[in-house]
């Protein structure tokens, strides 16, 4: 019996349960639920099931294969993690959407057709828009509709191209799509908005921060990797995803280095990781695909626990910008450990997650031959280092001394940011048992001399740039202010234009018309002047002239003939 | 605009109340000890390179300390262009609340 329900539908179900539930036992009910679907996931059996047929066409409701399970475990486990973050809240509305969010987005990753897909796909983005509601402020709740508005656009253009790959293909089945089709384009864009592409990411970096501390940690593990395994599932191998993710890479980590709100710095660095995966994705061999898809899990968690630890800082001090931060290590240690694990993590330290997995898309970057690609991909490693593995726990907890001496994080928060963290250092240590899921085997070293010394000469010169700029008073200072992002086309340009065309618009247009008008006036009165009554070309005539001057024509016609 | 700068942070104003324990950290000396170490590690890793037999697919990898050089200069190129880019595209924090 519980090897028939389809993943992710205990926890979509469960959260109908959880608003009505006292606030004492509610915690415990939503840690039970992901528990309970890791546990019904592990007892699946590789294959699909849930047959359906809709005009004619096939529908598979779950499909369990290695790339849908690796990310079905680590969505579960952040799941986990991120309900036992979150226990001290007491906000229903948040917690009632993250768990049906969190639910959908499972859902979405076992999906077998492209029509089960778009429904959990939509369903991930109205559930999610709540968690983003759930900061209540006038920002989030802004943040929340501009987000609304991206998500569900992405969900359209997914169903407009599942409908036309059907008819292009004979089936809504959702396997290799590839570009070859507009149908493909249209998929392609739809994952391309979720994935945070360039030009198409600022709905993350807009929304996510506006977020409650722990709405944050929920909404960051999930829409974005979704994304990822969706790619991985339909374009493996398309080269242009390579360009594009090594765009994404480079691109967000220069907003990185001068965005002021340390949550968006995140958010930036998220986009950053983002675009290894979709690199990996693009190589599309094996050694790719499962760096993709490893460098997903690992990052999921790291990218958590150092949400979860400025979620500690924002929830304490009432602030994560890094302009009114410094100095917390003396009364947040714990919070403070906790972020440099995840610094390191991201940074790929070896021993610590982020190693053992991005080398494998940098390693198949190098060996397909991709040259700038590869420069690309170990500059933005450089890059990441600075602005997630420096400047975040840098500027929080140590840096100038801001003066405040708020409590430890709550406990909970602790306990979450312990397994979190025991997790990214067990990867990084042991991390057999993570290349034992990955879609494809695996023959990568990962501890190799050389791709140790590589790796720590990159990172340690990078560090040592950082101390020199900080040291020569050149390092940009944490300044209160907002960074213009392409949201700002949007945000202010367009209403700028639509705005001036209904108000200064309005005047060219009259003056415009105006001017047409006394053109044709002009032209109408010319016609009456000519063709009008007592028009010269209207006069009436008597018979007599009109003989006379016939009879002149005739005479001057038979005088030119005969001579 | 208060620009709290970063000379701020090695002048180290001294917002610890009357009584707190001055760490080992909030030293400055011992902040710039940590830096030498950083440069001692590195100059280690790059001596390190000289015993280190490469397999690497480019040619440029083998060059003597390839990955310190190209670390150090990116990642300094990176933060001088990013406040290159503050002119053009930072505005006041409540920029879009008017």
């Amino acid at each position: 019996m519980i090897a028939s329900i389809p993943p992710g539908l205990i926890m979509i179900l469960g959260a109908v349960l959880v608003p009505f539930l006292p606030a004492r036992v509610r915690g415990a009910y939503m840690l039970a639920l992901p528990i309970l679907g890791l546990w019904q996931l592990l007892m699946l059996d590789m294959g699909s099931f849930g047959q359906m047929t809709l005009f004619g066409y096939e529908l598979m409701h779950v499909r369990v294969d290695k790339l849908s399970f690796i990310f079905g475990v680590i969505f579960y486990i952040a799941a986990i993690v991120g309900v036992i973050y979150a226990l001290h809240t007491n906000d229903k509305m948040e917690q009632t959407s993250a768990t049906a969010y969190m639910g959908a987005a499972i859902g979405a990753a076992f999906a077998g057709d492209l029509i089960t897909l778009f429904i959990y796909w939509e369903l991930t983005a109205i559930t999610s828009v709540f968690v983003v509601w759930a900061g209540r402020t006038q920002h989030a709740y802004r943040a929340g509709f501009r987000y609304l508005i991206v998500q569900v656009t992405s969900g359209v253009l997914l169903l407009a191209g599942a409908v036309m790959h059907a008819q292009e293909t004979g089936s809504f089945a959702f396997d290799f799509i590839g570009i070859d089709s507009t149908g493909g384009w249209l998929i392609l864009a739809a994952f391309g908005i979720k994935c945070a592409f360039p030009l198409l990411h600022n709905w993350l970096q807009d929304a996510y921060p506006e977020s409650s501390p722990t709405g944050t940690v929920f909404l960051s593990a999930f829409t974005t990797k979704l994304a990822v395994y969706a790619l991985a599932r339909g374009y493996p191998g398309t080269e242009m995803l390579i360009w594009i993710g090594i765009t994404m890479t480079a691109f967000p980590i220069f907003y990185a280095v001068i965005e002021n709100d340390l949550r968006r710095v995140l958010a930036y660095s998220l986009n950053n990781q983002l675009g290894f995966m979709v690199a990996g994705v693009g190589i599309g061999t094996e050694l790719a695909i499962n760096g993709a898809a490893s460098h997903a899990f690992a990052h999921i968690l790291y990218k958590a626990l150092l949400f979860m630890s400025m979620g500690a800082v924002l929830h304490r001090t009432g602030t994560a910008k890094g302009s009114e931060l410094g100095g917390l290590y003396r009364t947040m240690p714990w919070t403070a450990g906790f972020c440099i694990v995840g610094s390191a993590s991201i940074s790929a330290f070896p021993l610590f997650s982020g190693f053992v997995t991005k080398t494998m898309i940098l390693t198949a970057a190098a060996s397909e031959g991709y040259l700038i690609p590869y420069l690309v991909l170990l500059f933005a490693s450089a890059g990441v280092f600075h602005h997630s593995g420096i400047k975040i726990p840098f500027f929080a907890f140590f840096a100038h001394d801001s003066g405040m001496r708020p409590k430890e994080a709550p406990a909970n928060m602790l306990v979450a940011m312990f397994l979190t963290a025991a997790l990214c250092i067990g990867i990084g240590v042991y991390p057999d048992p993570l290349y034992a899921i990955l879609p494809y085997e695996v023959t990568y070293i990962p501890y190799t001399t050389e791709h140790v010394i590589s790796d720590l000469q990159l990172l340690m010169f990078s560090a040592l740039a950082f101390a020199v700029l900080q040291r020569t008073g050149l390092y940009p200072p944490e300044l209160r202010s907002t960074v213009l992002d392409f949201d700002w086309s949007y945000r202010r340009l367009a209403p700028a234009v639509v705005g001036w065309a209904f108000k200064d618009g309005g005047q060219i247009w009259a003056a415009l018309i105006g001017g047409l008008q006394r053109i044709l006036r002009g032209i109408i009165q010319a016609v009456f002047h000519l063709h009008g009554p007592d028009g010269v070309m209207a006069r009436t005539q008597e018979i007599g002239r009109s003989a006379l001057v016939i009879t002149v024509l005739l005479v001057i016609f038979l005088v030119a003939f005969y001579v | 605009m208060e620009q709290p700068g970063q000379e701020e942070f090695f002048r180290h104003p001294d917002r610890r109340a009357e009584g707190e324990k001055t760490n080992w950290i909030d030293r400055r000396r011992n902040v710039h000890k940590i830096f030498w170490v950083l440069v001692v590690v590195c100059a280690a890793l790059m001596a390190s390179d000289l015993l280190l037999h490469k397999h690497s697919k480019f040619g440029f990898e083998h060059w003597f300390g390839f990955f310190g050089f190209y670390g150090f200069c990116l990642s300094f190129l990176l933060v001088i262009t990013s406040k290159q880019l503050r002119k053009i595209l930072m505005r006041g924090e409540d920029y879009y609340d008017r």
